[in-house]
């Protein structure tokens, strides 16, 4: 069970995507945790085949317990991996000791979803033929001990006419849950960080030009928005100015080496989540903006993956065209730095000596005292401002 | 198609983006935006979702058009009458 956040303990394993014997590549899904943000879809970072699943379906354990154990590729002897832990999370115990048994005996009466139950107890004969013929386990009755799948219900279900994969059931999101955590998030993040603020005014219409240009000869899907823009510009700025991007545990900064930027995504109802677009640094602008898209689509749908909780570097927030001309973020903890974005406006501003109509948008950084000082968040800022003057090189 | 499938089709996917919202209950000469708490992200959804149900091209300037429940209805059916003819 890796750590989703600073103040994650325990999570609730509630859906397996993996079975014994698929095999797996770093970055596939293999489950979906429970947390008080909502729903998480866990990443494994091992290639190999799943051997063994651990932990049962509904069943809550704390942060670091071992999940799953795969057959790791080449050789080498099986290890007990959890999905990868995060730097934060405690270490994960990589020898598991010899195996406690199985954990899951599905509970004779209802509870247990058939597929769960199914996952748990399959005859290696049954497997087989199952792995052979290309069948999902998981559409398979068992009619052995105890729900068991044996080989002649693989053999019955072969026969069977192909039934639609199964809906994955989109975890509903816990809004309660997610104040709690973000109250709680943000309570330590005023204890411990002493924030200073900066705004700075930046004339955007170069951006809104260019946007308008592009967007004309693009079909929706393709077109962009202006926040995508700002975020590769946050991102490049950061990746110059290290002590914007990086984490405060322990008593000191460890910058980071990459650009993750987590996106303040307000959730219908009440509730916000900050998932991380990964390298942004190093990413389009057009993938930017595909990415975001499936990133707000996903978050307000309850699946997020464990990496993109784990990981922002840096944080930006902005409240839409429809917000406020200026916003100062509080910074998620362990990160050392928010940079807010007002919605646009156009002012009357100063060019070459007289006054003309612009579009405005006021930046703002909410950074940790800690860790840099008002000089270098000016520096930094004006450096996001200036990147904005030319989009097209974004 | 006539306007009030349009409509359908223009609440259906108001409604994927804000499930919650009951849209006969919203003005529609109200500013979607407002009333219906979107954003431009959503805004740009469900010009998508429109241009992929219905084949309608929806350039960015005319996005204005769009704002209120009417407003879209009658560009939508404008458009679909010009295509056609």
């Amino acid at each position: 069970m890796p750590s989703l956040g600073a103040d994650m303990e325990a999570g609730t394993l509630v859906e397996w995507l993996v079975k014994p014997g698929d095999r797996v590549k770093p970055g596939d899904i293999v489950a979906v945790v429970e947390t008080q943000k909502g729903a998480i879809e866990i990443e494994i970072f091992e290639a190999g085949k799943i051997e063994q699943l651990l932990v049962g379906v509904d069943t809550k354990v704390p942060v670091g317990t071992p999940l799953a154990r795969i057959q790791t590729e080449p050789e080498g002897p099986p290890g007990a991996v959890a999905a990868a832990p995060p730097p934060a999370a405690p270490a994960v115990p990589l020898a598991t000791p010899p195996l406690v048994r199985a954990p899951v005996t599905p509970p004779s009466p209802p509870p247990v979803s058939p597929a769960a139950a199914a996952r748990a107890r399959v005859s290696p004969a049954a497997r087989r033929l199952a792995e052979a013929c290309g069948i999902d386990l998981s559409t398979v009755s068992g009619s052995g001990p105890a729900g068991a799948i044996v080989y002649a219900d693989v053999e019955r279900r072969l026969g069977e006419a192909v039934a639609p994969p199964e809906r994955k059931r989109a975890p509903g999101l816990d809004l309660d849950a997610m104040r709690s955590a973000i109250a709680a998030a943000m309570a330590r993040s005023k204890r411990e960080i002493p924030h200073y603020y900066l705004a700075h005014d930046v004339d955007v219409t170069a951006c809104v030009q260019w946007l308008t240009r592009t967007n004309a000869a693009r079909p929706p899907d393709d077109r962009l928005l202006i926040g995508a823009l700002a975020i590769k510009a946050l991102a490049l700025a950061a990746r110059r100015f290290p002590a914007f991007n990086g984490f405060y545990r322990d008593g000191k900064f460890e910058p980071a080496s990459a650009v993750h930027v987590g996106v303040a995504i307000a959730i219908r109802g009440g509730g916000l989540a900050a998932p991380a677009l990964h390298q942004a640094d190093r990413t389009s602008v057009d993938e930017l903006m595909a990415r975001m898209r499936d990133l707000v689509q996903r978050t307000r749908a309850g699946r997020i993956r464990s990496s993109e909780f784990s990981d922002p570097t840096i944080t930006v927030t902005s409240l839409g065209e429809r917000g406020v001309e200026t916003l100062y973020g509080i910074i998620y903890p362990p990160q050392v730095a928010i940079v807010g974005i007002g919605k646009m406006v156009t002012r009357p501003w100063v060019i070459d000596g007289a006054i003309g109509p612009r579009s405005v948008v006021t930046i703002t950084l909410s950074a940790d005292h800690r860790v840099s000082d008002g000089h270098a968040g000016a520096l930094f800022l004006a450096e996001i401002g200036r990147l904005l003057q030319e989009p097209d090189k974004l | 198609m006539n306007d009030i499938d349009i409509r359908q089709v223009v609440q259906e996917e108001l409604n994927n983006i804000a499930p919650e919202v009951d849209l006969a209950s919203v003005d529609p000469a109200a500013d979607l935006r407002e009333a219906l708490d979107i954003d431009s992200m959503d805004f740009l959804n469900f010009v998508t979702a429109i241009h992929h149900r219905l084949g309608v091209e929806i350039p960015e300037l005319d996005y204005p058009k769009l704002v209120t429940l009417d407003g879209a209805v009658a560009y939508i059916a404008a458009k679909l009458g010009t295509s056609k003819t």
